[in-house]
């Protein structure tokens, strides 16, 4: 962990890293919107309207998994102080509420023909609704203190408080009714899909996961740069305060 | 003890400390964050005839009705089951067998008055040959819990 937390080493693991998952997300993403959308087969129950899956569950993962690195990034930061955690959290974060919003909107593009209705106050949509807010209210609290590191400290509080919510997520759909369903892929004795609509709903999972890697990537270049802009800056007026 | 393991042990024991208070509301509410009851919860508790409850289960074999758009059917969980009336449009999904949750009032008849139906649908995906094939070899729904059997 402490060879990555220096900015320089960094930004040329970046440098090296980043084009390969950009082409990887082209690739993945181009096959597996291929075989979502043309190449598998419709639902026995739900036809072709079963095709949103292939967005809608990677982006709920992506949610879940970019929030489970930002709590890693704030209990990084919080306790060994490294100076690339705190980026990488405030990077993540609106990231991950896009995820989260494209999650809840198809969601309810999903619910209205299947279930008959577009939202429900059920353990699973209102956990879900609740992840979206917790990364708003990061967003907003780490930009809400004039010391950028008082507002990373109490933006890492809230992404570790706030992660007790990733396991009531995940179980919500055990622990209580809900109208929405179990889980199909990550459950005991086995995915609850067939392979054909397995294979392609991995494809995306996988591609999500590397557009998110390289946007994370880019984000936080752009925090180190800003950063150093900021620093120059500072001692240019310092100069000219005492010229 | 460093700085650094101090801090390490806050968070830890911030963080669990955290988890045990959210899981003791989460069981204290634990009636009010389910979705919907099952038609034996709801034999059990009793509902007052204004309250309005949700409730869920699969809808009976061979108990739809239709009478234009007026429809009656059975909600049952395989020990109770409640017959529900509905007037309104139902979603693609609804039919026999299959998940289904009735948000209404129960009648003083017993007769539970649904205003909204929704259906609810399991976590099986799989293309329509290999349903097919299932049910034609007779392991439809092998080891699932609570569902039909045929």
């Amino acid at each position: 962990m402490h060879r990555f937390a220096n900015p320089a080493r960094f930004l040329r693991l970046a440098a090296v890293v980043m084009p390969w998952t950009a082409g990887a997300t082209v690739l993945l993403i181009a096959a597996g919107l291929f075989f979502g959308l043309v190449a598998s087969p419709a639902d026995y129950q739900q036809g072709d309207t079963v095709r949103i899956m292939y967005v809608h569950v990677p982006s709920a993962w992506m949610g879940l998994f970019v929030y489970t690195t930002m709590a890693v990034a704030s209990a990084t930061a919080l306790i060994w102080k490294h100076p690339l955690a705190d980026l990488v959290a405030k990077s993540a974060a609106p990231i991950g509420a896009g995820f989260t919003l494209v999650c809840l909107v198809t969601g309810a593009l999903w619910g209205k023909p299947m279930w008959g209705t577009w939202w429900a106050w059920d353990a699973r949509l209102t956990s879900m609704l609740i992840l979206f807010f917790l990364y708003l209210g990061h967003m907003a609290l780490v930009d809400a203190f004039d010391d950028p590191t008082r507002g990373a400290r109490a933006a890492a509080i809230l992404a570790l408080a706030g992660f007790v919510n990733v396991p009531i997520i995940k179980f919500s759909v055990d622990w209580w009714n809900t109208l929405h369903q179990p889980a199909s892929v990550v459950k005991m004795g086995g995915p609850a899909i067939d392979p054909s609509m397995l294979a392609p709903l991995l494809l995306m999972g996988v591609g999500f996961t590397t557009f998110f890697v390289t946007v994370l990537f880019l984000r936080v270049r752009a925090e180190i740069l800003a950063a150093k802009i900021r620093a120059i800056r500072l001692t240019q007026v310092r100069g000219q305060g005492v010229g | 003890m460093t700085r650094k393991q101090r801090r390490l042990y806050f968070v830890v024991l911030g963080m669990l400390a955290l988890g045990a208070a959210t899981a003791l509301v989460l069981t204290a509410f634990n009636d009010n964050l389910v979705y919907f009851h099952s038609p034996t919860e709801l034999a059990e508790k009793g509902v007052p005839p204004e309250r309005r409850v949700r409730i869920g289960g699969l809808v009976e074999k061979g108990s739809i009705q239709r009478d234009g758009q007026l429809v009656r059917f059975r909600v049952t969980d395989m020990v109770n089951a409640v017959p529900v009336t509905y007037n309104g449009i139902l979603p693609d999904l609804f039919r026999e067998e299959q998940g289904v949750v009735a948000e209404g009032k129960m009648g003083t008849d017993g007769v539970f008055v649904a205003a909204d139906v929704l259906a609810k649908h399991d976590e099986n995906y799989m293309p329509k040959e290999v349903s097919d094939a299932l049910k034609a070899s007779g392991h439809w729904q092998d080891g699932k819990e609570g569902g039909p059997k045929e």
